[in-house]
C-alpha cells in the first residue's frame, strides 16, 4: 500500500514553485499567505479557537500580517495548553533545576520519552501521559489512543515497546456515569494494548466522587533499545525528505489538543465526540515493525510521533529543534476523506503516524520496508537549509499550489505565552486540616476489627481488581515476570544476564489535597518503596500532574506545591525526573479534581531472578515462615481509605513523609533480595497492615497468626495506619538473625509479627480469626457485582451474590 | 529438528512460540506469511495474535497467505502442526479442524491462569502427557469459544479427538469445555489457551506447556526412526 507520488520531481521534492503562482485564493480557494496579506482585518475566530486576545496580537507581530487560517489553526493547536505547557512551564523548571546528578540519562524532560541506561548496551525509555478528556466524552477510544499515543513516543525515542500500565481514576463506584465510563476505558485499554502485543504489568484502580466527569486516564509505556539505537527528532540535512509513515490521516481528533484537553468541562462535552480520534492497534503493530526494520537498517535521520496537534506539532518540532526549515506539499499527504481542507490536514489527530526524516538516497528503501508491512508511506516534503546567518529556515506548506503556511518554527514551538499564573493557597485548607481522622470513632473489640477488615477488603479502592486485569494480556512478549497485584510490574530485559527492570506508579489524591507538597512526596514514597520491596533498585522517575483548572489560584497553588513538594523528594532521593505530562482542566463547573500527582518509579535488577513477590509462599516447613513489619507505625489515619470507608471522611494532615527512612527501607530491601533473605514482601499503603495480610494470604492461599506488639499502639492502629516507609516481609527461618541483623545496621525499625501458616485463615492473636475463603468471597465479590452484565451476574454463584449485598449495605 | 514459527502481520506470540520450541530442544525457523517456501521445517506452530487485525473473522484472512496454502498441502500430508489461539482459529477456517472458535460467552477478553485436563496423549503435539493429566497453562483470548454442531461434537468425543478441557471453570463458554481439538490422523493440534507462556519458571505459572513441544520433538524422532527402519527394509 506504498504510495510513490507519481511525478517524479515531487517523489524527490526541491525548490519553491508556488509561491509566486496566482490562484483564484479570493473566490473558494483556501486562506492563503497571499490572502491575507491583501486582507489585514479579516475578522479570525481566534477566541473559538482557544487563543486569547493578546496571544493573537502576538501571533500577528511574529508574521508581520494576519495568520491565515490555517496558521491561525496552527498557532492554537501548539500554544495550547496541552503543547506548550504554558501555565506550567515556570514550576516545572525545578525538575531540571533540582535534579540530582545522574550519568544514566540518555535523554531527558523535552523529549518525546526520557531514556535511562541500565548496561553497557542497553537502555529503557518510559513515560506516563494523560488521556483524561477524551476518556471521559469516548471512554473506549479515549482510553485506547492512550495507549497508543503513549506507545509511539517510546517508539519514536528508537526503543521496541515492551510493556503498558494504567494509573486510572474513576467517580463513586456505584455511580451510574462510573458503569459507562469505566468498562469502555477498560475495554479500549485492553482492546489496544493486547492487540498490539503488549503486556499490561500494573497500574492502580482508585474510585472518588471527585473524579465523577472528571476520569483520569493516564497511560505508562516502557520501551528498550540498543544504546546506539537512539533516535533524534531533528529534521537535519537540508534536502532530506520528510515522510509520513503509517495509517491514512482523516478527520478525526481535530481540536483535541485544544478544544478538549485545555477547557474544562461544560454541558456541550457530549456534542465533542468527533474530537476524540479512533485507535487501530493492527496498523500500530505494523508502524512498530517497520520502524524498528527502518532503525536497524539506519535508515532514519529524525523521527517524531504524530500525536496531540498531529502533523502540526511534528512538522514544527522536527524543523524547529534542528533550526531547519521546511517545505511540505501537503495534498500529498494520503487522506481517509478526500474533501479535508488543509486546515483539517494540519490539525488532524489521525492516529498510528509517524513522520521521519530520511536522506534522498535511503528514500526507496524505506518505502520498501514500509511496502513490506502493508503501511502508507509518503514523501510529503523537504528539510530546507537556515540562513548563512543562522537565522533558522521557514516552514513554508502549500496545497494545490496554494500557500497555506509560512511561518517560522521555533515560534509555535517555543516562543508561545508563558503565565505566571497566580495562585494562593485555599480558604478551606486550614479548616480541612484541623479536621483530623484521628479523632473518628475507632472499633476496638476483635469482633469490631475482624468486621472492620472485611468491609475495607470488599470496598471498591482495595477489593479484588481482577476483573478489570484479566481483560489486559500480561504474558505476551514472555518476559513478564511478575505484573499486578504485585507492588511492581516486572520484566526481563536480557535473557542471556537476566538484567531486568521493575515498574510501579502511583498516587494518592486524597492526601494531596490535604497537602499537595506532602502529598506528592507521598506518591513518589509509595512508588519508590513499591519498586525496592521487588529487590530493584530505582533509578529513574516520570510523572502525569492531574490538575483543575490552572485559572483557578487555589488550584495553580496546589500544582505549585506538588511540583515543589517532588522535585525537592527526587532531589533527596536521587532519582531524576525524566520526563511526564501535565493535564490540566480536570473539572467541572467550579469543582476540581482531588489534585493528582500520579508518579512511576522505575528500578533495575542486574538478575531479575531475585525478585521479590508479593504473596506468602506455600510453608515449606510446618511450623511457616517468619513474618516482620519493617517501619514504624504511627497513630496516621487521616486521608486514610478506613476514614473513607467507614466514615466518609477526608480531612487532617497526611502521614509524615521520610525519604531518608525510604531509602534505608529501599536499601535494606535491594540487599535482603541479593542475600537471599527474604521469601516475599509487601508495601503497606492503602489500608494499612490489614489490607497487606489479606493481599498476601489470599495469593496462594497461605494463612497467617500475627501478634501485634503489646507496645502502647492499639490493635486499631497497627492494623489500619497508613503510615508510610513501612512493608510486611516473610522470612524463611534460618535467616531471620540475618535479616534482622541487617535491618539494624540500616537503622529501619523491624518488628517480629507472627508466621504463615497452614490454616487457611488470618489469626490476629487476641483479637479475631478469619477463614480465607469468607475474605476471599469479600474481596473478590466487589468489582463484578458493580460492572459485569446482566449476563454473568446471572452465572455468577448465590453466596457471592448475598455476601455482596450484605457488605454494601450502609452501617 | 526444524520448528517453523509463522509470522503474520499481527501475530503477536510469534516469538514467544519460537522460544518455547528453542527451549524444547528445536532448531527454530522463522516463516513469513508472505513465503509459501516451509524451508525444509519438520513442523509448524501458528502462533497467537490478531493476524490481519482479526479483520472480517479471526483467521479468516490469515487462511488465504502465501504460507497457508503449503501448510494445508503439507497438513493433509501429515506434516505435525500446532495452532495456538489465534493459530486454533487459522486451523478451523482453513478446515483442518472442524467446528469455529466465537466471541468469549461473557463477552470480554479474558487472562487467566487455567487448568486443562489432557485428554488425548496420542497426538504429535500431546505424547509426552498422560491421558487425564492436570495443566496449568495461561488462557487469554477474546473468541476462544469453541462450537461445533451436536454430530460433531459427538464425533471428536467418540474419536478421542478432544485434545484438552477446561477444568475448574470453563473461562470463555466453550462447548464441553472443549480447550483443544486435533485432527483424524493426530498430527494437527489446535488449542486456546498458550503452552508457549508456561515453560519457564521465571515468567509462567509452570512449566507444564513445555510438553507440548516436546511432544513433536519425541513424534518426530519416531517417524525419522520409523522411515529409516522402513527404508532399510526396502
Amino acid at each position: 500500500m506504498t504510495t510513490q507520488p507519481t511525478d517524479p520531481q515531487k517523489a524527490a521534492p526541491s525548490g519553491f514553485a508556488a509561491t509566486d503562482v496566482l490562484v483564484n485564493e479570493f473566490e473558494d480557494g483556501p486562506d492563503t499567505v497571499q490572502r491575507a496579506e491583501k486582507t489585514p482585518d479579516d475578522l479570525q475566530p481566534h477566541k473559538d479557537l482557544g487563543l486569547k486576545d493578546d496571544e493573537y496580537a502576538k501571533i500577528r507581530e511574529i508574521l508581520g500580517r494576519r495568520p491565515t487560517a490555517s496558521e491561525l489553526a496552527m498557532y492554537s493547536i501548539m500554544w495550547s495548553e496541552h503543547c506548550s505547557y504554558k501555565s506550567s512551564k515556570v514550576h516545572l523548571k525545578q525538575f531540571s533545576e533540582k535534579a540530582p546528578k545522574n550519568t544514566r540519562m540518555l535523554a531527558g524532560i523535552g523529549e518525546n520519552a526520557g531514556v535511562v541506561q541500565i548496561s553497557d548496551e542497553l537502555a529503557v525509555t518510559f513515560k506516563v501521559e494523560s488521556h483524561n478528556h477524551p476518556s471521559y466524552v469516548e471512554p473506549y477510544q479515549g482510553a485506547a489512543t492512550g495507549v497508543g499515543g503513549i506507545v509511539r513516543d517510546i517508539l519514536a525515542m528508537g526503543a521496541r515497546p515492551i510493556a503498558v500500565m494504567d494509573p486510572l481514576r474513576f467517580g463513586a463506584a456505584d455511580h451510574p456515569d462510573t458503569a459507562r465510563v469505566l468498562p469502555g476505558v477498560v475495554g479500549g485499554i485492553g482492546g489496544y494494548g493486547n492487540c498490539l502485543g503488549l503486556p499490561n504489568i500494573g497500574g492502580e484502580i482508585v474510585f472518588d466522587p471527585c473524579y465523577q466527569g472528571n476520569p483520569l486516564v493516564n497511560a505508562l509505556s516502557i520501551g528498550v533499545l540498543p544504546v546506539e539505537r537512539l533516535q533524534k527528532k531533528e529534521a537535519t540535512g537540508a534536502g532530506n525528505i520528510v515522510v509520513l509513515l503509517g495509517a491514512r490521516t482523516g478527520r478525526d481528533g481535530i481540536g483535541g489538543v485544544s478544544v478538549l484537553a485545555s477547557a474544562t468541562f461544560d454541558e456541550e462535552a457530549e456534542q465533542r465526540r468527533p474530537s476524540v480520534q479512533v485507535g487501530d492497534p493492527f496498523m500500530e503493530k505494523l508502524l512498530i515493525e517497520s520502524c524498528l526494520e527502518l532503525y536497524d537498517a539506519g535508515l532514519v535521520s529524525g523521527i517524531q510521533d504524530l500525536g496531540g496537534a498531529g502533523l502540526t506539532c511534528a512538522l514544527t518540532e522536527t524543523a524547529a529543534s534542528a533550526g531547519t526549515g521546511m517545505r511540505v506539499w501537503l495534498e500529498r499527504v494520503v487522506l481517509r476523506e478526500a474533501s479535508m481542507t488543509p486546515t483539517e490536514i494540519l490539525a488532524s489527530e489521525s492516529q498510528e503516524r509517524m513522520l521521519l526524516i530520511v536522506t534522498p538516497e535511503n528514500l526507496e528503501q524505506v518505502l520498501a520496508v514500509a511496502e513490506k508491512w502493508g503501511v502508507w508511506a509518503t514523501a510529503i516534503g523537504e528539510v530546507t537549509a537556515a540562513a548563512e546567518d543562522g537565522t533558522p529556515g521557514r516552514l513554508v506548506i502549500t496545497w494545490n499550489d496554494h500557500v497555506v503556511v509560512d511561518v517560522p518554527p521555533g515560534s509555535l514551538v517555543d516562543d508561545g505565552p508563558v503565565y505566571h499564573r497566580p495562585f494562593r493557597e485555599p480558604n478551606d485548607v486550614l479548616l480541612l486540616q484541623a479536621d483530623r481522622a484521628e479523632t473518628l470513632q475507632r472499633p476496638s473489640t476483635g469482633d469490631e476489627l475482624r468486621a472492620t477488615l472485611l468491609r475495607m477488603a470488599a470496598s471498591p479502592n482495595l477489593c479484588d481488581k481482577s476483573w478489570v486485569t484479566e481483560q489486559y494480556d500480561r504474558y505476551v512478549l514472555g518476559n513478564t515476570v511478575l505484573a499486578q497485584p504485585e507492588d511492581s510490574g516486572v520484566l526481563r530485559i536480557d535473557e542471556e544476564t537476566g538484567l531486568g527492570v521493575a515498574l510501579s506508579v502511583d498516587g494518592n489524591g486524597r492526601f494531596a489535597r490535604l497537602d499537595p507538597y506532602e502529598g506528592a512526596k507521598l506518591a513518589l514514597a509509595e512508588s519508590y518503596r513499591n519498586v525496592a520491596v521487588t529487590g530493584a533498585e530505582p533509578i529513574a522517575i516520570s510523572d502525569c500532574l492531574n490538575f483543575g483548572s490552572p485559572e483557578d489560584p487555589t488550584v495553580m497553588w496546589q500544582f505549585a506545591e506538588a511540583t515543589r513538594g517532588l522535585a525537592d523528594g527526587c532531589q533527596q532521593l536521587g532519582t531524576p525526573v525524566t520526563g511526564g505530562n501535565v493535564s490540566f482542566y480536570n473539572q467541572t463547573g467550579a469543582a476540581a479534581i482531588h489534585p493528582t500527582p500520579v508518579v512511576a518509579v522505575l528500578g533495575v535488577f542486574d538478575d531479575v531472578a531475585r525478585r521479590i513477590p508479593m504473596g506468602f509462599p506455600k510453608p515449606e516447613k510446618a511450623e511457616g515462615d517468619l513474618l516482620f513489619l519493617l517501619g514504624e507505625t504511627r497513630n496516621e489515619l487521616s486521608g486514610s481509605e478506613w476514614a473513607w470507608v467507614t466514615h466518609n471522611h477526608l480531612g487532617g494532615r497526611p502521614p509524615k513523609v521520610d525519604l531518608d527512612a525510604e531509602q534505608k527501607l529501599g536499601a535494606v530491601m535491594i540487599k535482603a533480595s541479593k542475600s537471599g533473605l527474604v521469601a516475599a514482601a509487601h508495601d503497606l499503603s492503602d489500608g494499612g497492615l490489614a489490607q497487606v495480610l489479606v493481599e498476601s494470604a489470599l495469593r496462594h492461599d497461605v494463612g497467617a497468626t500475627v501478634t501485634l506488639p503489646d507496645d502502647g499502639t492499639s490493635p486499631f492502629v497497627y492494623l489500619f495506619s497508613e503510615s508510610a516507609g513501612r512493608a510486611l516481609v516473610v522470612v524463611p527461618r534460618g535467616r531471620d538473625k540475618a535479616f534482622t541483623a541487617l535491618a539494624a545496621e540500616h537503622g529501619v525499625p523491624c518488628t517480629p509479627l507472627g508466621v504463615t501458616t497452614e490454616q487457611k485463615a488470618l489469626d490476629v492473636q487476641g483479637q479475631f480469626s478469619i477463614p480465607l475463603d469468607e475474605v476471599r468471597t469479600a474481596w473478590t465479590a466487589t468489582l463484578p457485582a458493580l460492572f459485569e452484565s446482566a449476563f454473568e451476574s446471572a452465572q455468577a454463584e448465590e453466596p457471592v451474590r448475598s455476601v455482596t449485598l450484605e457488605l454494601t449495605k450502609p452501617e | 529438528m526444524r520448528i517453523g514459527v509463522v509470522t503474520f502481520p499481527g501475530s503477536l506470540d510469534d516469538g514467544d512460540a519460537a522460544r518455547a520450541a528453542r527451549i524444547a530442544g528445536a532448531e527454530v525457523v522463522r516463516l513469513w506469511h508472505g513465503d509459501p517456501d516451509l524451508h525444509g521445517v519438520d513442523g509448524v506452530v501458528l502462533p497467537g495474535g490478531f493476524s490481519y487485525g482479526d479483520a472480517l473473522r479471526c483467521g479468516a484472512i490469515a487462511r488465504f497467505a502465501p504460507v497457508m496454502e503449503t501448510i494445508i498441502d503439507a497438513a493433509r500430508g501429515g506434516l505435525p502442526v500446532l495452532g495456538i489461539c489465534n493459530g486454533f482459529q487459522i486451523l478451523c477456517e482453513a478446515h483442518l479442524l472442524p467446528g469455529a472458535l466465537t466471541r468469549n460467552q461473557h463477552l470480554h477478553f479474558r487472562n487467566r491462569d487455567q487448568w486443562l485436563r489432557v485428554e488425548a496423549a496420542g497426538t504429535a503435539w500431546t505424547n509426552r502427557f498422560t491421558a487425564g493429566q492436570e495443566i496449568l497453562i495461561p488462557v487469554k483470548n477474546g473468541e476462544g469459544c469453541f462450537v461445533a454442531d451436536e454430530k460433531t461434537l459427538d464425533a471428536l468425543e467418540a474419536e478421542g479427538r478432544i485434545v484438552a478441557r477446561y477444568i475448574r471453570g470453563n473461562p470463555n463458554g466453550s462447548q464441553r469445555d472443549i480447550a483443544g481439538i486435533t485432527n483424524e490422523a493426530g498430527n494437527v493440534v489446535g488449542i486456546m489457551p498458550h503452552p508457549e507462556h508456561a515453560v519457564e519458571a521465571l515468567t509462567g505459572p509452570s512449566l507444564d506447556g513445555l510438553g507440548f513441544f516436546t511432544s513433536v520433538l519425541q513424534a518426530l524422532a519416531g517417524a525419522s526412526a520409523d522411515g529409516q527402519r522402513a527404508g532399510g527394509q526396502q
